[in-house]
């Protein structure tokens, strides 16, 4: 512990010089790096995609993150040492620990666990108490209710509570609409913030058989802000919904709802809100994804600050947009309860003078657990926690998932479904969730279900031909590496088992993905029909759930004893920073 | 244009079918025309035609110019390929057509309007697609032909962060 605190204290000078803007760098003699000097008239705490994480977990954030297009070399698509020499920060410090992949390992050990609501709670209520209640608010997001086995066996409702002691006043959603409309909605009675949403809508039919709706007249399903009075002033908070849920999960969970970016609609709302509402400043809380919200910014105008999420992107600094009625400044805050995202605004009439933004990192051994919290954290696992605290297995190396092609955590899963249900070929998809694992330490039902634990994990075997596997390798890939990022979903590569192929990702959709073989080394024909194995499909599907495919597998010792054939080399991105080197 | 069915239709929604246009034809499937205006007759061939400047041709015998004074709204990602919502409203003067074609359809042509002097030029349809293309608005406009073109991607869907 001793040897902690003095890596700690080594890296804080690093640490707090490369969390602001360089335009608003104050001097680095700070003993803490949660002493933040108080700045403006209004401070915003910002989660997003926590990802019901209730306790610090070990994330390795990616090595490989390819930015196409536009968006090659520019934040967040920026990796490794790129990563820390674009951002000022120090190798070894703790920043580099918690921003990037660089030695994370050897890091792992001397800077432990990040995250965790109960020290989420000491930060956020410590910050809160800084500027005072009514220059404060905290929103979340998105991605609060799904990630973890128990907020799937309670379809959300532990996060709810969670969220209440925490005081989060504002929050938009993802995966929340994976529980369907009817727990959507059960939880939303007993949340006592506001779930915002101006990109939901009743589908025609829906609002023609009278289908619940905020607005009846727009057929907003939500409401799509809120305004809050901080420090004086009146500052508006648009939620803006992951605009693919019903083409990202199964269109059941949401049949009368339809989604989608819906500039149009956000620009004359924006405008009301600044017309008619007379507010000072708009705010975009957005499950866009960072590429969808820089192109966003460039073209809707009179936001001041998007606060931005999904795609796990932990970016220190805010990136400014400039579009025809001024500038944007567009953020996201990571994922896993990693980081705190701190707005400070300094607010005059109608509009934002001046912006200050931090990225904390939640170090949980620099942060005392808040007890109220710990104590709900406790009696929330205590009934399930036990039948899933059993040792299944000792993994041998670092397990991970968040690379845009390919981690070890997806290449156990692939494995696991090749083995257990005797196909040639698994796919598992390109999740940018579930935490990390270290060598040798021991896993657990739990640790399997914080890779796994979704509302549709049913595994299926199905007969594919080599052009049909072709095709929806494109098709995925097109999500990520579409030049426009509206085309985009988020996410990553759909995992290959028992299958490796080359990607250019800069090539258009049809001619990124080539020489596809199998495990043995055979080309995959285009003709031949192979047996393929996977979970989490759009279409229903009658398999066991995935956990119990991966815990029996791993319950069976041979974790990694198969040789894996699987690997995807990648063409066309030499140089790339989104390329650990 | 949509059809309603169902006990109660609101108020909205007929107001909302009663704005929208005769329409002459949907994909492969030709339908009575609702209100078409006199001696117009069904475009057969054009409906038939695979490729979509031959489908332009055959309907209006010109080629269109793109126009920024056309609003084409369509979803980027279709959230379900076999129903595509897409509406065109347009600022030009004097229009009397607007056509929706999907080029990689089977058939490029996939509904005409004829827009009826002192009619609001707004449109909505529903397009069925096949695979990922782009889709083009025609709008004829005092004589000459405008376009504005989207790419509307069908996706086996992905999985999100």
């Amino acid at each position: 512990m001793a040897i902690r605190r003095r890596d700690f204290l080594k890296s804080t000078a690093a640490a707090t010089a490369s969390l602001v803007l360089p335009r608003f760098a104050r001097g680095a003699e700070t003993a803490s790096i949660y002493d933040i000097e108080r700045f403006g008239n209004a401070r915003i705490l910002h989660l997003t995609d926590t990802h019901a994480q209730l306790n610090p977990v070990y994330f390795r954030e990616p090595s490989v993150n390819i930015g196409i297009g536009e968006m090659a070399g520019r934040p967040p698509h920026l990796v490794g040492h790129a990563f820390l020499e674009h951002f000022g920060i120090r190798p070894d410090s703790a920043d580099a620990y918690a921003f990037t992949c660089v030695e994370f390992e050897k890091s792992a050990g001397r800077f432990g666990k990040l995250g965790g609501f109960a020290h989420l709670k000491t930060l956020i209520d410590r910050l809160r108490g800084d500027v005072g209640d009514k220059h404060a608010m905290l929103v979340d997001g998105g991605d609060l209710w799904q990630g973890t086995g128990l907020a799937n066996i309670m379809q959300g409702r532990d996060m709810v509570e969670v969220a209440n002691l925490l005081g989060i006043e504002a929050m938009t959603g993802h995966w929340e609409f994976t529980y369907g409309e009817q727990v959507l909605r059960d939880n939303l009675e007993r949340f006592k913030g506001e779930f915002l949403a101006q990109n939901v809508f009743l589908t025609e039919e829906a609002a023609f058989n009278d289908a619940a709706a905020f607005d009846k007249a727009t057929g907003r399903v939500f409401k799509p802000s809120t305004i809050k009075e901080l420090g004086g002033h009146r500052v508006a908070i648009i939620g803006q919904a992951f605009p693919y849920v019903p083409i990202a999960h199964p269109k059941r969970f949401t049949p009368d709802w339809t989604f989608g970016i819906r500039e149009e609609e956000l620009q004359k709302h924006v405008d009301a809100l600044r017309g008619a509402d007379k507010v000072d400043a708009v705010i975009l809380l957005s499950h866009n994804g960072m590429d969808v919200d820089l192109k966003l910014a460039s073209r809707v105008t009179g936001i001041d600050v998007i606060l931005g999420g999904h795609t796990h992107d932990a970016v220190p600094q805010p990136i400014a947009v400039k579009n025809a009625g001024g500038t944007t400044f567009v953020t996201n805050a990571g994922s896993n309860g990693k980081f705190l995202g701190v707005l400070d605004l300094a607010l005059d009439k109608g509009k934002v003078s001046d912006v200050k933004y931090h990225l904390l990192p939640v170090y949980s051994e620099l942060l005392k657990p808040d007890p109220a919290m710990a104590e709900l954290i406790g009696k929330l696992r205590a009934p399930h926690v036990t039948d899933w605290s059993e040792k299944i297995a000792t993994p041998d190396r670092l397990l991970y998932r968040r690379d845009n092609f390919a981690g070890p955590i997806d290449e156990l899963i692939c494995t696991a479904l090749r083995t257990e249900l005797d196909a040639e070929i698994a796919l598992s998809p390109g999740f940018r969730w579930g935490v990390t694992a270290l060598s040798g330490q021991p896993m657990t039902m739990e640790d399997v279900l914080a890779e796994t634990a979704i509302t549709y994990p049913e595994t299926y075997v199905q007969e594919m031909t080599g052009a049909e596997i072709k095709d929806v390798l494109e098709d995925i890939c097109d999500n990520l590496f579409n030049a426009d990022p509206y085309y985009q979903q988020g996410g990553d590569m759909v995992r290959a088992g028992g299958l490796s192929y080359s990607c250019n990702p800069t090539n258009a959709i049809g001619s990124r993905i080539s020489e596809l073989k199998l495990a043995n080394g055979k080309a995959l024909s285009a003709a031949r029909r192979y047996k393929v194995a996977g979970w989490a499909s759009v279409n229903g599907q009658q398999g066991a759930p995935v956990w119990d495919v991966v815990g029996k597998y791993l319950r069976s010792g041979r974790m990694f004893q198969e040789r894996l054939g699987s690997g995807v080399s990648l063409r066309g991105v030499d140089g790339n920073p989104g390329v650990a080197g | 244009m949509t059809t309603h069915t169902g006990p109660h239709p609101t108020r909205r929604l007929i107001l909302q079918g009663a704005a929208s246009v005769a329409l002459i034809g949907l994909g492969n499937l030709p339908l009575t025309p609702a209100r078409a205006a006199a001696n117009d007759k069904y475009p057969e061939e054009a409906f038939k035609l695979k490729n979509e400047a031959d489908a332009i041709k055959a309907l209006y015998g010109k080629t269109a110019e793109p126009s920024d004074k056309i609003k084409l709204d369509a979803p980027e990602i279709a959230e379900n390929g076999g129903v595509v919502p897409i509406s065109v409203t347009t600022t030009l003067d004097k229009v009397t057509s607007i056509s929706f074609f999907v080029a990689d359809n089977p058939n490029a042509l996939a509904a005409s309007y004829k827009i009826p002097d002192g009619t609001i030029p707004a449109v909505a349809n529903r397009l069925k697609m096949a695979k990922t293309s782009n889709v083009t608005a025609i709008v004829e406009a005092d004589g000459k032909l405008y376009s504005a073109t989207k790419e509307v991607k069908v996706t086996v869907g992905g999985c999100g962060g």
